[in-house]
C-alpha cells in the first residue's frame, strides 16, 4: 500500500480540498488503487529519456507585453460570490 | 410551417442545410426554430444544461437579414448548434458541469465560440458534460447523467459516452446540426462512437485553447461533432488557426479541409498497429476492424502492420500527466473571484470548504492523484517518469508515421454502457479511451466514424489517426471509410412513433 490515511490527509490539505473523515477511508482506498496501477510504468526502461514538456514542435509565440483590452472593474467583479467597495473580499488574513 | 416539413428540417446535415438556406428553399429562422422545438421534445435526455432559444432566434433573424441585404454568405451563415458547456460564452452561463461554476457568467467569448459567430452560426445552448470534463460517461456532472437517444432491447437507460455526452446525444438526436466538444483523452470520439455521429480531435495547436475552461492544457483540444465527415471538415475549417491569446496554438496555414474529400485513397498506406489488439476486446469490435481494413483497401489503400510498442503504458501514463495538470489548473477555483464561495474562519478554510463541497467525487480524486504525483518526493518517480514515457510514445507514432500516412483503429473497446455500470470502478472507466488517449499524448489528429453496429444494436466507432497537422489526409480516409460503411441507422429514440 503506497498511500495511508496520513499521505492523504496531507495531500487533500495541500490542495486545500475538505475530505470528510468517515470519508477518508474509501478515498485512500480508491487512490492506492490508482497510484497502484499507474506504478507499471516503472517497468519502463527511461534512461537518457527526455521528458516531454511540450508536444509542438513551434516555438511558444511571443507577443509585445503590452495592454490589448481593458475590462471595467464591474465586469471583473460581477462573478464575484463577495464582493465590497471595487475589491474582492476573504477572510481576514493578518491578526 | 407544417409540423412534417420541420421534422425534415432536424434531418438535414451542415452541407445539405446550407445549401437550403442559401437556395432559398427555408430561412435561418424556420430552421432553428425546428431544432428548438427538437430540443424542447427531448429534454429527457438531459444534453442541455442551458438552453438559449432567444439568442439562437436573434442570431437566425440577423442570419436571413444578411441574406436579405445579399450579403455574401458565411461558411455557417444561419446553421444551429450545441456548444459544450466548457467554452466560455459571453452573458451565457458556463459550468463546466460543475457545482463551483454554477452561476458563473463569462464577461468574455472563447475563441473558438467568437469564430463560430463570425461565421454566422447560431447557438442553441450550452451542452451537458462530465464534470471539467473528467470521463468517459457523462454521469459525473453535477447537472445529472445525459441519456444516450440509442437503446438496447433490455431498453435500460445507457450513456452516452463523455465527456461530451450532451453534444453527442443532442448531433445524434437530431437537435442540432452540429455540436463543438472537446477532447483531453478521448472526450469527443469516444461519445461520437457510442452516439454513432463523427467526431474529431485535431493535431494539438490547430485550434486555440482561449476561453475554454481548461483540464490538462497540454492535452486539451476543441473539435467539431458531426453527423457527417464534410460537416467535422467544414466546422474544423471554421474554428482552427493561430490566436494570439493561445501561445500553443500554431502558426500553420489552415488548409480548405473540405476540398481534401473525395477521390480514391490510391497510394495512401493505412498502418495497423498490432499492439490494440487489446485483452478482452470484443469480437464483433475486432471484426468490424478487419472489415474497416477491406474497406479502406478497396478504396485503393494498402493496409500494413506496424508497432506502437508503448501503446499498454498510455493510459497510466496519462493517468499522471492530466491529474498533475487538472490539479494546477483547477486551483483557480478558490471561492474568491468567481463561482461557489463556502465560508469559513480563515482563508485555509474558505478554500478547503469551497472546494471540498464544490468539486464533485472524480474531481476530487484527479486534483488529489495530481497534487501527489508533483508532491516533494514524487515528482521524480511519478511526474518526469510519465513525461519520459509520454517521449517515447510520441517516438513509437513518430517512427510508424516515416512509413505510413495514417492509422486504422477501433474508437473504444466497447459499445455503450447502462447508466451506473463501471461507477464504482474508475480504472474500468478510465479503460474506455485505451485506443484515443495515444494521440492525445502524442498531439495527433484522431476522428471517429461510425462504421456498423453490435450484436445489441448499438453503434461502433472507427478512428483513423493522422500526422501533425494532416486533417486533410485523416478527412480524406474518413470520408472514405463513410462512404463505404454507410452508416444510416437513426438512434432508436427517432424510430417507430
Amino acid at each position: 500500500m503506497a498511500l495511508d490515511r496520513e499521505t492523504v490527509r496531507k495531500i487533500a490539505f495541500l490542495a486545500r480540498l475538505k475530505v470528510p473523515e468517515e470519508e477518508l477511508a474509501a478515498l485512500t482506498g480508491e487512490l492506492d488503487n490508482i497510484i497502484g496501477w499507474v506504478e507499471q510504468l516503472g517497468k519502463v526502461d527511461t534512461k537518457s529519456v527526455e521528458p516531454m514538456t511540450s508536444v509542438g514542435k513551434f516555438k511558444p509565440y511571443m507577443r509585445e507585453d503590452a495592454v490589448s483590452e481593458r475590462r471595467p472593474r464591474e465586469d471583473i467583479l460581477a462573478n464575484a460570490p463577495d464582493a465590497e467597495d471595487g475589491f474582492f473580499t476573504v477572510p481576514k488574513v493578518i491578526e | 410551417m407544417s409540423a412534417a416539413s420541420a421534422t425534415k428540417l432536424t434531418e438535414l446535415d451542415i452541407a445539405a442545410a446550407r445549401a437550403g438556406l442559401a437556395r432559398g428553399d427555408f430561412s435561418s429562422v424556420a430552421l432553428t426554430e425546428a431544432h428548438i422545438r427538437a430540443m424542447e421534445a427531448a429534454r429527457g435526455l438531459n444534453a442541455f444544461v442551458v438552453e438559449t432559444p432567444e439568442r439562437a432566434l436573434e442570431q437566425a433573424r440577423a442570419s436571413d437579414e444578411r441574406r436579405r441585404r445579399k450579403e455574401p454568405a458565411r461558411r455557417l451563415d444561419g446553421i444551429p448548434l450545441a456548444i459544450k458547456d466548457l467554452f466560455c460564452t459571453q452573458g451565457v452561463q458556463t459550468t463546466a458541469g460543475s457545482h463551483i461554476l454554477e452561476g458563473f457568467i463569462p464577461g468574455y467569448e472563447s475563441t473558438v465560440t467568437a469564430k463560430l459567430w463570425d461565421a454566422g452560426a447560431v447557438m442553441l445552448g450550452k451542452t451537458n458534460l462530465d464534470e471539467f470534463a473528467m470521463g468517459s460517461s457523462n454521469a459525473t456532472s453535477y447537472f445529472g447523467p445525459v441519456k444516450n437517444p440509442w437503446r438496447r432491447a433490455d431498453n435500460k437507460d445507457l450513456v452516452p459516452g463523455g465527456s461530451s455526452g450532451g453534444s453527442a446525444a443532442a448531433v445524434a438526436a437530431r437537435i442540432a446540426l452540429g455540436a463543438l466538444g472537446t477532447d483531453t483523452g478521448g472526450s469527443i470520439r469516444q461519445p461520437a462512437a457510442f452516439c454513432g455521429i463523427v467526431g474529431i480531435k485535431p493535431t494539438y495547436g490547430r485550434v486555440s485553447r482561449w476561453g475554454t475552461v481548461a483540464f490538462a492544457s497540454s492535452l486539451d483540444q476543441a473539435g467539431p461533432m458531426t453527423r457527417t465527415v464534410r460537416d467535422s471538415a467544414l466546422m474544423l475549417g471554421v474554428i482552427s488557426g493561430h490566436d494570439p491569446k493561445d501561445s500553443t496554438s500554431s502558426p500553420l496555414p489552415v488548409p480548405d479541409f473540405e476540398a481534401a474529400l473525395g477521390g480514391d485513397l490510391k497510394g495512401l498506406k493505412v498502418g495497423i498497429p498490432k499492439e490494440y489488439r487489446v485483452d478482452g476486446m470484443s469480437a464483433e469490435i475486432d471484426a468490424l476492424w478487419k472489415r474497416g481494413i477491406a474497406w479502406l483497401e478497396a478504396a485503393g489503400a494498402r493496409a500494413v502492420e506496424v508497432s506502437l510498442p508503448h501503446t499498454s503504458y498510455a493510459l497510466p501514463t496519462y493517468y499522471i500527466v492530466a491529474p498533475a495538470e487538472a490539479s494546477s489548473n483547477l486551483a483557480r477555483y478558490d471561492g474568491v473571484r468567481y463561482g461557489l464561495r463556502v465560508p469559513g474562519e480563515s482563508v485555509d478554510e474558505l478554500y478547503q470548504n469551497t472546494r471540498g463541497s464544490g468539486f464533485g467525487r472524480e474531481v476530487r480524486r484527479r486534483i488529489l492523484i495530481g497534487t501527489y504525483v508533483l508532491s516533494a518526493g514524487y515528482y521524480d518517480a511519478y511526474y518526469v517518469k510519465a513525461q519520459q514515457i509520454r517521449t517515447l510514445i510520441g517516438e513509437d507514432f513518430r517512427k510508424a508515421f516515416e512509413t505510413v500516412d495514417v492509422m486504422l483503429t477501433p474508437t473504444s473497446p466497447s459499445v455503450a454502457f447502462a447508466i451506473g455500470e463501471k461507477m464504482d470502478d474508475p480504472i474500468a472507466m478510465y479503460l474506455n479511451d485505451v485506443f484515443t488517449v495515444p494521440t492525445n499524448l502524442a498531439g495527433l489528429p484522431g476522428i471517429s466514424v461510425p462504421a456498423g453496429l453490435d450484436g445489441s444494436g448499438l453503434p461502433l466507432g472507427l478512428q483513423i489517426v493522422g500526422r501533425p497537422f494532416d486533417e486533410a489526409t485523416v478527412f480524406k480516409a474518413a470520408a472514405a471509410l463513410e462512404q463505404a460503411a454507410a452508416f444510416t441507422t437513426r438512434p432508436t429514440m427517432l424510430r417507430g412513433a
